[in-house]
């Protein structure tokens, strides 16, 4: 994984609450065995509406996205974040994430940035009142600023650290491989085995 | 002070603590695999020379791409095809069990899981679909990951996590006649909302709980992920030992006393305290359905479709708004006089025997209203088995229903069985998002009972809706 430390790119408005992840990406998208190509998929019935947001200058260059409150529910698809990284998102700004989201999100390096609802409001009031405005998402300082704005935003201090080295989960836990052989060595034996007999 | 159920499950699977903020290393007991959120996980071990640690603890089934038709013959769709095929190279080079499509045990993640006997009380569950939650049923900590966690577990068995808060929903009474486990879990999210369990572990208890199946729990932890936890579990009792007993998984012998034994301590202490509680009256609790685009937004069937503009919060306001444009339904509508084009039963919510037969009995002797198709889709192929036999495929297709093999199949259209645009389903399925049933259908989410009555309606009903003389009448609800 790429670290992650700072990132400045067009913002992009998106004016709508429990955005799930069958909208962000339709079922039909996700059988692709790679994890590349993603992006025609990303919110692939929106995308239909010329009205909508990524189909208008200068948001259609986006990289950081401001949405409303519970986003990314619904199911486990990680293809929900590819499908934003392969389109050229960095970032994801919103008042609540979907716990499994924000889980994927930190593994693939996508920084899911959770600010108060009254900032959001006042970010997607200057992002389309001035269309093409540039938001930056420091990871260091947990600042979210574009022009005159600034507000905090919150991130657990590990997935912060994990996406600031960049570091891969499974080498860290492997670190501990010593551990999980006695935990297995120390389970019931009646516990179940996949296996037929 | 006392533990809760969830936090005795976590604390018997820690192999390490995490410092400070530093997540806990949970060990998992089973890992269930399919097609779809796993190709990349198992290339990313490929990757890197791993191998899987543990494929005894592994199993994998073939569920959302599956067709429910002429399974005999190759998968028509050729990316679907390739996922499938995918999963089988994948399987037989990592040596993972895999129950592929035309297998006896094939079937729903979710529903063959429980039905081998692997699901278990106090173990670790997890798989790449957040439905993966239905397995709390048994008192087992379940719940749904991405596929980077995918390749953790296979790599590792072991996932670094940070204890869930803990969320009791307290269920009292009893549930009246013609009322079900699923208006139960619709009326707890219609409640909580869909970020209500953000964060949290639920567990279900209370009277009405304890009364349910074994199948109907399933269907209520299922739904967990609805209401945005990402785990549902409920206590094991004497109701979830008389399911395991004798499934080919569970312990025998010796092994099945010591198992009973150690579960029988799977409960929260009564000096354990939650970080929060809520209630529900089960007595209060009517059929329901949803009206909206998200499963929050549902009402009692004998509600009209809400107005937007008595809606005091600006952003559920608008999410009213939106859901009702895109749902085509006018404020004030009776929730009875929508009328449906499909009919939707099956999925790991509600497609396993109980549910097909629930629907059977209001279905008998009754006939699916003209212009409305029915697909019946049971969740495994030991559930198509077992309807079989005690004659239910014969129920469904005199009344006009389609009778189908295993598979997702409708509840998320990644098959061919999907909604056109504009059509309007009454799905026993689990989530009604904007085109998850096919691009442009509008899903109204409902019980099996509701479902088999909706379709001989031809509009969003109740058994008791049905005029008497045959089926189950509203006297033998009564």
């Amino acid at each position: 994984m790429e670290p992650f430390t700072k990132h400045t790119g067009v913002g992009v408005p998106l004016r709508r609450s429990n955005v799930d992840t069958d909208q962000i990406i339709p079922a039909v998208y996700l059988k692709r065995v790679s994890k590349t190509g993603f992006e025609d998929g990303l919110f692939a019935a929106w995308r239909q509406d010329e009205q909508f947001v990524l189909n208008q200058e200068p948001y259609r260059h986006g990289s950081v996205l401001v949405a409303g409150p519970d986003f990314g529910t619904g199911s486990s698809r990680e293809h929900a974040v590819w499908a934003l990284s392969n389109y050229g998102f960095r970032a994801v700004v919103s008042s609540r994430f979907a716990d499994i989201f924000r889980g994927n999100a930190g593994k693939q390096g996508l920084l899911a940035a959770q600010c108060e609802q009254h900032d959001v409001e006042q970010l997607w009031k200057l992002l389309e009142t001035e269309p093409g405005t540039e938001v930056t998402v420091d990871l260091r300082e947990r600042l979210v600023t574009a022009k005159d704005f600034t507000a905090p935003f919150g991130i657990d201090d590990y997935t912060r650290w994990r996406l600031l080295e960049g570091l891969d989960d499974i080498a860290l836990t492997l670190r501990h491989a010593d551990a999980i052989d006695s935990f297995e060595a120390s389970r019931p034996v009646w516990k179940p085995a996949t296996t037929l007999a | 002070m006392g533990h809760t159920l969830a936090e005795k499950v976590w604390n018997s699977h820690v192999v390490r603590r995490g410092d400070g903020d530093e997540p806990d290393l949970l060990y998992i007991d089973l890992h269930l695999v399919h097609e779809v959120t796993s190709p990349q996980a198992f290339d990313g071990l490929r990757q890197a020379g791993r191998r899987v640690r543990r494929t005894d603890l592994t199993v994998a089934t073939e569920d959302h791409n599956v067709p429910t038709v002429d399974i005999q013959l190759p998968i028509a769709d050729p990316v679907s095809r390739t996922q499938v095929e995918t999963l089988r190279k994948n399987c037989a080079e990592f040596g993972v069990p895999l129950y592929q499509m035309g297998h006896d045990e094939q079937g729903i993640v979710h529903v063959i899981g429980p039905q081998l006997g692997l699901t278990q009380p106090g173990m670790t569950v997890v798989c790449g679909d957040s439905h993966t939650s239905t397995h709390g049923a048994f008192g087992a900590m379940a719940f749904g990951i991405g596929t980077s966690e995918v390749e953790h577990v296979l790599a590792t068995q072991t996932l670094p996590l940070r204890p869930f808060k803990t969320m009791a929903i307290n269920v009292s009474g009893s549930l009246r006649p013609g009322v079900t486990a699923k208006d139960i879990i619709l009326a707890v999210i219609a409640k909580i909302g869909t970020g209500g369990g953000q964060g949290y572990v639920l567990e279900y208890r209370g009277s009405a709980i304890e009364a349910l199946s074994m199948e109907a729990r399933m269907t209520i932890c299922n739904m967990s992920i609805e209401a945005g936890a990402r785990a549902g579990l409920i206590a094991p009792d004497e109701t979830t030992f008389a399911y395991l007993k004798g499934r080919k998984h569970a312990p025998r012998g010796a092994d099945w006393d010591a198992a009973v034994e150690a579960w029988k301590q799977l409960r929260t202490d009564d000096d354990a305290v939650f970080d929060h509680e809520v209630h529900l009256d089960a007595d209060q609790l009517t059929p329901y359905v949803t009206w909206g685009t998200n499963p929050g937004q549902g009402l009692p069937l004998s509600e009209k479709v809400p107005d937007p503009e008595q809606i005091a919060d600006e952003n559920e306001r608008s999410a009213a708004e939106k859901a009702l444009s895109y749902m085509d339904l006018e404020p004030g509508t009776p929730l009875r006089e929508i009328h449906v084009d499909t009919v939707f039963l099956g999925s790991c919510t509600n497609g396993r025997i109980e549910d097909l037969r629930a629907a059977a009995d209001v279905l008998r002797g009754r006939k699916v209203a003209s212009g409305v198709r029915m697909l019946v889709v049971p969740g495994s192929m030991r559930v198509r088995e077992a309807a079989e036999s005690e004659g239910l495929h014969e129920v469904f297709l005199s009344a006009g229903a389609e009778w189908r093999s295993a598979g997702c199949s409708m509840c998320l259209g990644m098959n061919p069985d999907q909604l056109k645009p504009g059509e309007r389903s009454a799905s026993t399925s689990n989530r009604n998002f904007e085109g998850r049933q096919g691009k442009g259908g509008r899903t109204h989410l409902v019980s099996p009972l509701v479902a088999a009555a909706t379709a001989v309606r031809g509009t969003l009903s109740s058994p008791e809706d049905l005029p008497a003389g045959s089926g189950t009448t509203a006297a033998d609800l009564d």
